[in-house]
């Protein structure tokens, strides 16, 4: 293990002469925009990447202007509560579901909810991470062994397993009783606040409770980045030099282990959404009325002997949008960090 | 190797006791009443609100409960150690043993379990070495592009997919239940292996691959050994190293991680009763349950960590 993190070729930004002098510090950043220069160079020539990204870009658009793609939008005056559930048709391409509802609209609103629960809960465990697996890697000893250990007892809890419990308990509690601690009392009212803000009903819990249990592999990696990075000489010049901790960490070990950290960022985001959409699948995520992937497979899974294309389309969707996710990964991980190719 | 086991050992359980702590205070501390907490909004008779304040010790504070439910502290009212690790998982709201209904499930969630990984070890083992042999061929494309199709794919959709396909369409499977024997499993099983099956396809490819151009391969070939023998001894017996590793951990993976996979096929095993026990409310039967398959996966986990440092005596553990 400890053999495969020295010798690290992906950091070449050796901003060894930044202490010295403005000017010098000019040519600092010069050299380390030349690194993701390199790495976006050979992306955009890699087709792996320009499919991934053009097929997130869709997806991004279809979550910006639902109303552009889906003009009728998903107003209750268009189902046809009679009709019920309809195979798609040339008036209806993705039919009706089982409210007598055009189908189409409501898929293509449900990305929504999938595109702000991926990235929230991506940013939020790459802060936790960072912030915890660098000061864990740098400094080592006590706050090492904490951190550790409390890494070692979340991924003790399977993620689906560990999600379902937490969920359950926050939602039953209840924050009039006077025995709740204020903690709860606080988290409930920004959930609720957050559900509001979105309009999407259940997303807050459900981003926080992905974020306590998706930090980390994250934190992992950013700690033995930082532990291969601590070690090598323009750390040692920086801190000859009378560079304090924080301008270490900030200014020289961070910047230097962030890519395996955005290599798994990528695919966290797509873990994320798989792990929403089978929350509310099993109905522990969003609640109605919100508009989502896995709440739609969970009303197909009922009718899947009559109606089998409410559960094709949203199965379709989610499917590819982490195909995009685990595309763009693999590139990133080819231009970022040449160990793994 | 001895020091190792210990100090891994002394690890273990520490890490253990937080993650089944962290379940138990989550059901039983989250809400302001635990009676809330594992009986939801329903009303429940006095006689029961006894019975489970007296059975989780509900007046102690938080850290005595928990010792008493695991066990590892004396029980006032049987003056003996009872919990979770002797063997007593509590009672549910009826008033019937967790214990009772885990012995019902089990051998469902195993017979599941089981299906998956004979499937993935089989299927993913012989694609990964068929693709390396062939390197950038037919079959290596073929893996490559179909491994990353079955990645992408979350395991509901795959499964109502396989459901409607194999199930309804075709009628070649049940569609779900357990009333078909041994065909009961097949669907739900390819579905539980599915996304490890592509994993260790890819893990058996990579690990040929690297192999077929070691040194000691290249001596078996010089030396005039039939390719069989080059192959089939030499590369396969270190590039299943890793692949067994990865099936070691993902045994812990299929014994735990079945709920979704359960739920879809309707098969009443461990995951499934968690998922009912959430539906209804019932806290007890969800914190017995969970706690269970904590301790079965991080056991899993520990054997396999020892059974590497046992495979390659390259790894050498301070």
């Amino acid at each position: 293990m400890s053999s495969d993190v020295s010798a690290d070729p992906v950091h070449p930004h050796v901003p060894l002469d930044e202490e010295i002098g403005a000017t010098a510090a000019e040519e600092g950043s010069l050299r380390e925009a030349s690194l993701w220069r390199d790495a976006w160079r050979q992306l955009i020539r890699n087709p792996t990447f320009v499919i991934g990204s053009v097929l997130i870009l869709i997806y991004v658009f279809m979550a910006l202007f639902p109303q552009v793609i889906a003009t009728q939008g998903v107003g209750r005056g268009l189902c046809d509560t009679a009709a019920g559930a309809q195979p798609p048709s040339s008036e209806f391409i993705f039919g009706l579901d089982e409210k007598g509802c055009p189908y189409f609209p409501r898929v293509i609103y449900g990305v929504r909810p999938s595109l702000i629960i991926g990235p929230s809960v991506a940013i939020f465990a790459f802060i936790i991470a960072l912030i915890f697996g660098t000061l864990s890697g740098y400094y080592g000893k006590v706050i090492d062994t904490v951190v550790a250990r409390i890494t070692d007892i979340i991924l003790a809890l399977p993620l689906i397993l560990g999600a379902l419990v937490l969920i359950t308990a926050f939602r039953n509690a209840s924050p009039d009783d006077p025995e709740t601690s204020p903690v709860l009392r606080v988290l409930t009212t920004v959930f609720e606040w957050v559900d509001g803000f979105t309009n999407v009903n259940g997303i807050g819990l459900v981003v926080f409770t992905l974020v306590i249990l998706g930090w980390p592999t994250m934190l992992r990696l950013a700690r033995s980045s930082v532990l291969s990075t601590k070690g090598s000489d323009y750390v040692e010049a920086a801190r000859g030099l009378g560079a304090s901790d924080l301008r270490i960490m900030t200014r020289h070990i961070i910047p230097n282990s962030l890519a395996p950290i955005l290599v798994y960022f990528t695919i966290t985001m797509g873990v994320v959404i798989v792990g929403e959409a089978a929350l509310s699948f099993l109905g522990v995520g969003l609640q109605t009325p919100a508009i989502s992937w896995g709440l739609q497979l969970s009303t197909a899974q009922s009718r899947i002997q009559t109606d089998p294309h409410l559960m094709l389309f949203p199965g379709a969707f989610l499917a590819v949008l982490v195909f995009s996710f685990i595309l763009i990964g693999d590139a990133l991980r080819d231009a970022l960090d040449p160990k793994l190719r | 190797m001895g020091r190792y086991v210990i100090r891994r050992l002394l690890l273990f359980i520490p890490v253990l006791l937080g993650a089944t702590f962290l379940i138990f205070a989550a059901v039983f501390s989250l809400a302001g009443d635990p009676i809330r907490a594992l009986s939801g909004d329903r009303p429940v008779p006095q006689s029961v609100v006894d019975q489970l304040r007296d059975e989780y010790d509900l007046d102690d504070p938080l850290l005595v409960q928990y010792g008493k439910y695991m066990g590892i502290l004396i029980d006032d009212d049987t003056g003996e150690r009872s919990g979770l690790l002797t063997g007593d998982f509590g009672v549910t709201l009826r008033g019937r043993p967790v214990s009772e209904i885990m012995a019902d499930k089990l051998p469902i969630s195993i017979r599941l379990a089981f299906t998956a990984f004979v499937i993935e070890a089989i299927l993913g083992i012989v694609a990964g070495v068929l693709a390396a042999l062939r390197k950038d061929g037919f079959i290596d494309t073929l893996v490559k592009v179909s491994t990353v199709a079955v990645i992408s794919i979350p395991i509901f959709v795959l499964g109502l997919y396989a459901q409607y396909a194999f199930g309804v369409e075709l009628g070649w499977l049940p569609v779900a239940g357990v009333r078909n024997g041994w065909q009961s499993y097949v669907l739900p099983g390819f579905v539980l292996a599915s996304t490890s099956l592509a994993y260790i396809a890819r893990l058996t490819r990579t690990s040929v691959i690297e192999n077929l151009r070691a040194d000691y391969v290249r001596t078996a070939k010089a030396k005039g050994l039939s390719r069989g023998r080059v192959v089939g001894i030499h590369t396969l017996r270190n590039s299943m190293i890793p692949v067994l590793t990865y099936l070691g951990i993902d045994l812990g993976n299929l014994l735990s991680g079945a709920i979704i996979t359960e739920t879809v096929f309707n098969l009443p095993g461990l995951g499934r009763e968690v998922y009912d026990a959430v539906q209804r409310q019932d806290g007890a039967v969800v914190v017995g349950i969970v706690t269970f398959i904590i301790l079965v996966y991080m056991t899993a986990n520990l054997l396999v960590d020892f059974l590497y440092a046992v495979l390659d005596p390259r790894i050498r553990y301070e």
